[in-house]
């Protein structure tokens, strides 16, 4: 079992300025930051590696950090500019029992994150997900489209914190 | 091994000239436990690929979770998996109370484990059920409901709901239990032994039912890693990985108690009938741990920790707990506020459901329903 | 049989209403849609098992809209699930009763505040006869919904040919 200070040693060491750093100082875990467009290459040596063998993602979340600059408009209505959003990977070990947590950040206005579809096959509903809710577009994802959603759903990205609802859909009213 | 599709097209259809069609499981049919759509793309009556669309109870509960308080997220946390909702608490309090940093006594941490136990159980019983009757078999379905009713009770006169509970709170319980309930569980556990048995004699080793779910859906090993797939269906492909024993929480490592692997009995390891009887004998290793808990029961007050305002420092958390479907996991990213900035939950049938394209491919149109029914989804935890 | 057991006076002949006669069978063997959505779902599911038996009204699910005379909305019904939920109601054939049971198909149920995907009632695409309160209601309570139902359709009458519209004065 490694600590996840060797751990970004040895990614460090093979990877050079794709690994941003380590932060370890917030309760409760400790995570690295990464490169969006270079997090699949770097999970391809996480899961091929001897000594590492992260062979399970147990989790991928998207997270809108809303750290732009929030002005209202006209109606009183939140709006973000600039800022960035971030994507989250806790992966795992079945052999070796240990994990990791690594973050990749982009920014809001055209956000890019390379896919690790090809790493582990949980990524793709994962992906997704983010896609629908948060708005992260995930290149070489083979099938990137609305998944929970519905497929024609116009009003954006719903767990952004400056989404507004729309007023009807489809003939039926959507707020109370 | 996933089966070659051409050659399987022609050893089933034979002469028959066939040709490729869409058909559509829609969103209301009486075996997909819920509103799932399948969309299957056959080659006659052979499946070359099934393409699930969810979605159609997507409730928005991560929306909710960033507008409520801590304490105000649990009965949210209780409607994402309807059918195991004392584990959907444990799981949210285990992931907030290491946020904050607290200890609980040891008392609510027994009654946490006997609740969640018990839950397995009644979880089970409905997924079996479900599964015979949508094999064609109905009695099991009432049996098993029967049962399931005795549970309900005991869950009835501790806080007062059959169904969504709000009992397991951030930092403790909602309420002590009642002075009769321990005597009450004791009889519910020698009550409930010889049923498995009965379960055993009218379903599982039944010759039509082995007949269509044996060498159906076969999951490799490698490819559910790959996929995440947890829970039962992980372990009824043959690898012992059990959160409880892996990555132990609460009080669990205080418990002798086994985990059923799949083995192959009546086909290959990983098929339907595998999945589905590691689920009867998880049945009987819970009742183990009810019975030992039930003894090492110690005393206490439950609501001694309950914290008076939940506010956790900046910061964030990934917990996880043995749900009856898989791996629940719950990511919390605080911001200093009496409110989440952002809750994920990892639910284990969205994952689960994810694979059902590998194993059905190359089969036909009725066994999808034996293999839909042996992920066992809820559709509540697949939508959120 | 109930009400005609030694009524006959004269050679096997009962002198009742149309309206009377129809209604009784009507609500005697109401068959129900099985159509669960959510929680509200495993609820139905436990008052059609042996413990809160519903079979003992006449109740039996069927799978196809084509056959049933009574749907049972139990759970909440997203904006995805709404218009296919009027084409399945659109399905049914005339005279058909809908029950609206649960918080969430009542009025939008715990999510009426921030749900954007939620429909708040779902008398908002079809028409409902009986709400059923609860969340999840118990199965006592679903099946006073029905005993309330079937005191409806005791109540209806044929005139100007359409039987499920208007009521008996009182």
């Amino acid at each position: 079992m490694k600590t996840i200070e060797e751990i970004f040693e040895i990614l460090k060491a093979k990877f050079g300025d794709s690994i941003l750093e380590l932060k370890t100082d917030q309760p409760v875990e400790p995570f690295i930051i990464a490169d969006p467009l270079e997090i699949d290459k770097i999970c391809f040596f996480l899961r091929d590696e001897e000594g590492l063998l992260f062979d399970s993602l147990m989790n991928l979340s998207g997270v809108d950090d809303a750290n732009g600059e929030s002005k209202n408009d006209e109606s009183g209505a939140l709006n973000i500019i600039g800022g960035t959003l971030s994507v989250y990977y806790h992966i795992e070990s079945t052999k070796i029992l240990h994990k990791l947590c690594l973050k990749v950040s982009t920014q809001r206005e055209n956000p890019e994150v390379a896919s690790v579809f090809n790493v582990w096959r949980h990524a793709d509903w994962q992906e997704r997900e983010a896609y629908d809710l948060i708005g992260i577009k995930f290149l070489n994802h083979p099938d990137l489209r609305r998944i929970l959603m519905p497929y024609d759903w116009e009003a954006g990205h719903p767990l952004r914190k400056d989404y507004k609802n729309p007023e009807f859909y489809q003939g039926m009213k959507v707020p109370y | 091994m996933p089966v070659e599709i051409e050659e399987n097209i022609k050893t089933k259809s034979g002469n028959l000239r066939t040709e490729e069609m869409i058909l559509n499981m829609g969103p209301q049919h009486p075996s997909t436990h819920g509103v799932l759509r399948l969309e299957l793309q056959l080659e006659g009556e052979v499946i070359t690929k099934v393409i699930p669309h969810i979605g159609y109870l997507h409730r928005c509960f991560e929306k909710h979770a960033e507008a409520m308080t801590y304490p105000q997220v649990i009965p949210y946390t209780d409607r994402i998996d309807y059918l195991a909702s004392m584990g959907n608490e444990f799981g949210y309090a285990v992931a907030v109370e290491k946020l904050l940093g607290i200890e609980i006594p040891e008392r609510v941490e027994y009654i946490r484990v006997i609740m969640a136990e018990l839950q397995r159980i009644a979880s089970h019983l409905v997924a079996l059920g479900t599964y015979g009757a949508d094999i064609g078999a109905f009695t099991p379905f009432l049996f098993c409901f029967r049962d399931r009713e005795k549970i309900l009770n005991l869950f009835e006169i501790t806080c007062g709901a059959r169904l969504l509970y709000n009992y397991i709170w951030v930092g403790g319980l909602s309420h002590d239990l009642h002075p009769d309930f321990v005597r009450l569980a004791k009889e519910f556990t020698s009550y409930f032994k010889p049923k498995i048995k009965e379960l055993n004699d009218l379903l599982s080793y039944n010759r039509i039912f082995t007949e269509r779910t044996a060498n159906v859906g076969i999951l490799p090993v490698e490819t559910a890693i790959n996929f995440g797939v947890t829970g039962p269906m992980l372990r009824g492909s043959g690898l012992k990985w059990d959160l409880r024993k892996n990555d132990p929480y609460s009080v669990y490592n205080k418990f002798d108690f086994d985990i059923p692997v799949g083995q192959g009995l009546m086909g290959t390891v990983g098929d339907s009938w595998d999945r589905y009887f590691v689920r009867v004998l998880e049945m009987s290793e819970s009742l183990k741990i009810i019975e030992q808990a039930l003894e090492q029961l110690p005393e206490g007050d439950v609501t001694s920790a309950i914290p008076k305002r939940v506010k956790p420092p900046v910061g964030q958390v990934y917990a996880r707990i043995e749900n009856p479907r898989g791996e629940l996991g719950y990511f919390i990213i605080s911001n200093g506020t009496p409110n989440p900035f952002r809750v994920k939950v990892r639910g284990p049938s969205f994952v689960n459901l994810g694979v059902m394209d590998e194993l059905c491919r190359g089969h036909m149109v009725a066994d999808i329903i034996t293999i839909l029914g042996s992920v066992d989804i809820v559709l509540g935890e697949v939508d959120r | 049989m109930g009400f005609l057991d030694k009524q006959f006076t004269n050679e096997n002949i009962v002198v009742a209403k149309v309206e009377d006669l129809f209604n009784w069978a009507r609500l005697s063997s109401l068959w129900q849609m099985s159509f669960g959505l959510a929680c509200c779902a495993i609820e139905m599911m436990a008052t059609s098992a042996s413990h809160y038996d519903f079979d003992r009204f006449g109740v039996i699910p069927r799978p196809s809209p084509r056959q049933s005379d009574v749907i049972i909305i139990s759970g909440t019904v997203t904006l995805k699930m709404a218009l296919r939920i009027k084409r399945l109601y659109e399905q049914m054939p005339d005279p058909k009763y809908v029950i609206s049971m649960g918080s969430c198909s009542n009025c939008g149920g715990p999510y009426w505040e921030h749900g954007y995907h939620v429909l708040k009632g779902v008398d908002r695409v079809i028409p409902v006869d009986v709400y059923v309160p609860g969340c999840p209601p118990r199965p006592e309570a679903l099946l006073e919904g029905l005993l309330k139902l079937q005191e409806k359709i005791r109540n209806e009458y044929m005139v100007n040919g359409n039987s499920s519209a208007g009521k008996k004065s009182a």
